[in-house]
């Protein structure tokens, strides 16, 4: 219990961000039309495909005999660029289809 | 200076990330809020490998599998998101998502062997006392959450396309807890386990993670996928911000949590449209063939054809018709003549409207999306709540590919699966006819009553075959 209370003030700037982002997070979208579920779903995803800059420390620090480091973090590189990517690519290919109409 | 310049980076990318969701929710902006996240990504991952220095001071080394890494995947996923037809894009949003997911999980295997492999030469090491709880708790939960988000999106992948069936057992729910069960009591026996008895521990706790992401979503029925899907979302997005914790990194943190959010919000949101909770979701799944089964065989009455001229008739000499489409007009990709329908009618003095119900389709916004594919003016789309007002002053209603949203036994039938979702009333209309390509149940696997009623008369046939067809004889008339 100690140690849990004493890593959340050592860690309360982190703690800070979580919440605050939650908060913008429902704040952001809460206005989405439905036209738009899709999309913002599709774009959510590519958002976390940041997860890939932790593939890339991992790999970076890997030393270079420490082949089962290697071999996770390579396969972590490439499956988090793939999330990036393909995301963001995926998703501008569903807006290019709402393409500004005049009224 | 170089750590100064890679903060700024993150900090570019964390408000990039903010600023692109916000966009993301109006069409007007959307497609330049999709740049604005992807350029802040670009900066954070360009930023990572070149300034970022770990807290001894060393830069990061191995650039040729880093960049062979980013090369193969960019490539491939470039290559597959250009590739992926209309119809199959939600499915491609879960393979990606199932990719993410796994990057979390291999992350937190890694740190894992990290620390491992640092205290080989002491076994006797108790874990606990190399790392604390907090941290430790961080690890395990990216390790668990993004290996569910792995397996399940990839089952909800498998499903979209038909390569994987609903499935579901007597007690399923409860084999599930017992399995989520075990996954904590293993990340439990890890944290108290010596450093050389980690490994068991360890690799049970990645095996029941990876089993439960597939029993979860396996009885959850198929018009359900666009939920859990947008749940799963949510899932990598807190997996990736525990790599945030684990790292200390801002641009992981909150971008991770931001899509946790909004994910939880957006799936939320998803469930409202349908008028069930999550909980209905998950847990109430859509309960096979045999109950719903049953409730069809008794109402099969006689159905009535309509030919393709009797068609044209009744739609060219309409005041107003709706159309109400569905995932059989994104199957047969039909939506150019589906517009072209559209225009000529107009251009015959019949006023052509579209009804989207908010769950049509696959996802939510998957008409919207593949209409305006085909130029389908905005004004043109009504949401259900004002195409129900307006469907007792319609003559014609044409359904293309569309089932479960204009089911009535949504409003009347309480032991129906899909009872209580909001549906089309669009039996108010004079006429109603539906293009199907049989009589086949749609997604929900239930039968529609609405089929057998005598204002109802069914059109057969691949919905784009029918509607060039029917363009054709409308032109002839």
């Amino acid at each position: 219990m100690d140690s849990l209370l004493n890593w959340i003030t050592v860690n309360q700037q982190i703690i800070y961000i979580v919440v605050l982002m939650i908060f913008v997070g429902i704040e952001v979208i809460g206005h989405v039309p439905s036209v738009l579920h899709t999309p913002l779903m599709s774009g959510a995803n590519a958002i976390h495909g940041v997860v890939i800059i932790g593939a890339i420390i991992v790999m970076g620090k890997a030393e270079s005999d420490n082949y089962l480091a290697l071999a996770l973090g390579f396969l972590a590189v490439i499956l988090g660029t793939l999330n990036v990517v393909g995301g963001f690519v995926v998703t501008d290919r569903m807006l290019e289809m709402f393409k500004k109409k005049k009224k | 200076m170089e750590l100064n310049i890679l903060t700024l980076c993150y900090l570019i990318a964390s408000v990039t990330f903010i600023l692109g969701l916000k966009m993301l929710s109006n069409p007007a902006t959307a497609r330049n809020g999709n740049l604005v996240a992807a350029t802040g990504m670009t900066i954070a991952i360009l930023g990572t490998i070149f300034l970022y220095t770990d807290s001894d001071g060393h830069k990061l080394h191995n650039y040729g599998w880093i960049f062979g890494g980013i090369l193969i995947g960019a490539v491939t996923g470039t290559y597959a998101a250009k590739k992926v037809k209309m119809t199959a894009m939600p499915e491609m949003v879960s393979l990606f998502n199932g990719m993410g997911g796994a990057c979390a999980a291999l992350i937190s295997a890694a740190e894992f062997y990290h620390i491992y492999r640092n205290r080989q030469g002491a076994p006797d090491t108790p874990f606990h006392e190399l790392v604390p709880v907090g941290f430790y708790i961080t690890i395990v939960a990216g390790a668990i959450i993004g290996t569910i988000s792995y397996t399940g999106s990839i089952i909800a992948w498998g499903k979209l396309n038909g390569r994987v069936k609903d499935f579901s057992f007597k007690g399923q729910h409860f084999v599930n807890m017992i399995v989520l069960a075990l996954v904590l009591v293993s990340a439990v026996l890890a944290y108290r386990s010596t450093i050389g008895n980690i490994y068991l521990p360890f690799i049970l706790i990645g095996f029941f993670a990876f089993i439960y992401g597939i029993l979860f979503v396996m009885p959850i029925g198929g018009a359900d996928m666009p939920v859990v899907i947008s749940l799963l979302n949510s899932f990598t997005g807190v997996a990736a911000a525990c790599g945030g914790f684990l790292y200390d990194n801002k641009a992981m943190l909150t971008g991770g949590i931001l899509v946790g959010a909004a994910g939880t919000l957006l799936t939320i949101l998803m469930c409202k449209a349908m008028n069930r909770s999550l909980t209905n979701v998950l847990i109430g799944s859509f309960g096979g063939g045999h109950k719903a089964g049953a409730a069809g065989a008794k109402q099969q009455g006689t159905v009535r054809e309509i030919t393709l001229s009797d068609t044209a008739m009744v739609m060219a000499y309409a005041n107003k018709v709706f159309i109400v489409p569905g995932y059989g007009l994104a199957v047969a990709q039909a939506q150019h003549a589906c517009h072209e329908l559209e225009k000529l009618l107009e251009g015959k003095g019949v006023e052509v409207k579209y009804a989207i119900h908010p769950v049509a389709g696959r996802m939510p916004g998957h008409m919207n999306v593949l209409l305006a594919e085909a130029d389908v003016s905005y004004d043109k789309l009504m949401e259900m709540e004002h195409a129900n007002d307006e469907f007792a002053s319609t003559d014609v209603v044409l359904i293309l590919g569309a089932n479960d949203v204009v089911n009535p036994a949504a409003k009347t039938d309480p032991s129906s699966p899909i009872y209580g979702m909001p549906v089309l009333d669009v039996e108010l209309a004079r006429n109603v006819i539906v293009n199907k390509r049989s009589m086949k149940p749609g997604y929900a696997g239930i039968e529609n009553e609405l089929f057998f009623r005598p204002k109802t008369s069914m059109l057969f046939g691949d919905a784009k075959k029918v509607l060039q067809d029917l363009i054709a004889e409308i032109k002839n008339l």
